[in-house]
């Protein structure tokens, strides 16, 4: 059966959501993981069947869950997520050295060809890798050492590491996202790293222009165009035609461009979507009015995503992992809200509809497209 | 036997109800018994104390009776009526509300 498999991490567990090809009528399976603050699940490309799971705790820490069976059953593997060497100091909220310490899982990245491989973004930020399955995981300390890790701060979520990025055709050249250092790029599979913020333009730090500091939300990217990078800052919806290593504002004639999530059409490599909220200050959408805007100009010029989406008395939040697309023939575009609800439109944008709407607090959205 | 009384949610997460009993070698401390406990149930690996340095986690207290041995050191011998199994340990999840 060609569908679609939706997993959704929330607040209190994680839910797996199913659809055919048509995406109208949804077969809702969850909570697992109840209780539990499920910061991302995400598919293997390579298989499937084989998903992972993030789930994490204030009172019980970090867990790791696999299932083999496309979300039916899940088993724990290896949580044990150690800094390499002296994990050292970076900076906290006011200045002063604070040493690394690891707090959760906010984003799993499984290997294209590779089940057995992931690459977790965890707070404090840092980057690892599981070979096995999710049984042990290693740091590619690279990144974290590769020269500013002491500079790096927090932003209000923590200092995280939340968005990996890999090439499309290069297996070795990998993109990661922190909050708020900015972005980073590696060419050699994670070994080594330097920042790629050039262009970036950020008025809440001393410095605007600075090589890294930058609150950096959400990367995307198509498999067309490996070199083409879009990216949801903090404020600023931006553009990279050269792999990051230079940016510029595609902001346009958005109603405001603070926001969280970026995703890209999955067969326009120009076409992407954000969600625009009031401002860093309030965290809700304008006016009351859940608008997605869609850009088939790569930035610049947007239009506003309505029917079907509330207009009025709407004051809940998207966060970045929140959305995400399809790849079935007539694109589907995906997300969750902070108010629980998982919006789907079967049409690239035009028309949206509820796939559920009372899930606890909605933190990520992933799609897998089944055959 | 010793007896373990975990919080609800790791006894959801271990599929266990009640009170858990194990045998653990002597000495019987709180390290040796969660050493046991998490041999039994690997998914509490790290639930209880910190995977890498081994430290208790901030929100988790130990009791045995009304006895706050939240700060006694990992290896220091518990009690007679813990080794002979008359006073469970008890753990204990900090309360939450909102």
């Amino acid at each position: 059966m060609v569908g679609v498999r939706v997993l959704v991490g929330t607040r209190k567990g994680a839910f797996v959501l199913t659809a055919d090809a048509g995406r109208q009528d949804w077969t809702i399976s969850g909570p697992f993981f109840e209780g539990w603050e499920v910061y991302h699940v995400a598919g293997s490309p390579a298989d499937p069947q084989r998903l992972y799971a993030a789930p994490s705790r204030g009172w019980f820490g970090q867990l790791i869950q696999r299932s083999d069976n496309g979300g039916e059953t899940w088993a724990p593997v290896g949580n044990t997520f150690a800094y390499a060497g002296d994990a050292g100091t970076h900076q906290w909220y006011d200045g002063t050295e604070r040493p690394w310490e690891f707090t959760r899982v906010w984003h799993l990245s499984p290997d294209p060809a590779d089940p057995d491989r992931v690459l977790a973004g965890v707070e404090d930020a840092a980057l690892f890798e599981t070979r096995d399955g999710g049984a042990t995981w290693t740091e590619l300390d690279g990144l974290r050492r590769h020269g500013s890790g002491p500079q790096w701060q927090p932003g209000g979520g923590g200092m995280c590491l939340h968005t990996i990025v890999r090439s499309p055709v290069d297996p070795a050249r990998l993109h990661v996202a922190i909050s708020a250092a900015g972005v980073f790029r590696s060419d050699d599979g994670g070994q080594s790293w330097h920042a790629a913020n050039r262009g970036l333009h950020s008025t809440y730090i001393p410095d605007p222009e600075a090589d890294v500091g930058h609150c950096v939300h959400k990367l995307a990217v198509h498999p067309s165009r490996p070199d083409v990078l879009y990216m949801q800052k903090h404020w600023d919806v931006m553009r990279s035609d050269d792999a990051g290593q230079s940016w510029t504002e595609v902001s346009g004639d958005l109603p405001c461009d603070f926001g969280f999530p970026i995703a890209v059409h999955a067969h326009e490599p120009e076409t992407i979507y954000v969600v625009p909220i009031t401002s860093d200050e309030f965290h809700v959408p304008p006016d009351g009015q859940l608008r997605v805007y869609r850009s088939r100009t790569g930035g610049g010029e947007w239009e506003p995503l309505t029917r079907g989406l509330p207009q009025e008395h709407c004051y809940v939040n998207v966060l970045r992992d929140a959305m995400a697309i399809d790849q079935l023939d007539d694109c589907g575009v995906y997300f969750g809200t902070t108010g629980g609800q998982v919006y789907v439109s079967a049409n690239g944008g035009d028309d949206w509809d509820l796939a559920v709407r009372d899930l606890p607090s909605v933190l990520s959205v992933e799609v897998q497209t089944l055959a | 036997m010793i007896q373990v009384q975990l919080p609800p949610q790791l006894r959801s997460l271990a599929h266990v109800s009640g009170v858990v009993q194990i045998d653990v070698p002597p000495p019987v401390t709180l390290g040796a018994i969660l050493d046991v406990l998490e041999g039994r149930a690997p998914v509490l690996r790290g639930t209880i104390r910190d995977p890498v340095s081994g430290r208790r986690r901030a929100f988790i207290r130990f009791f045995i009776g009304t006895n706050d041995y939240s700060h006694v050191a990992m290896d220091e011998p518990l009690p007679d009526e813990v080794a002979n199994g008359t006073q469970p340990v008890r753990i204990i999840g900090a309360i939450a509300g909102g």
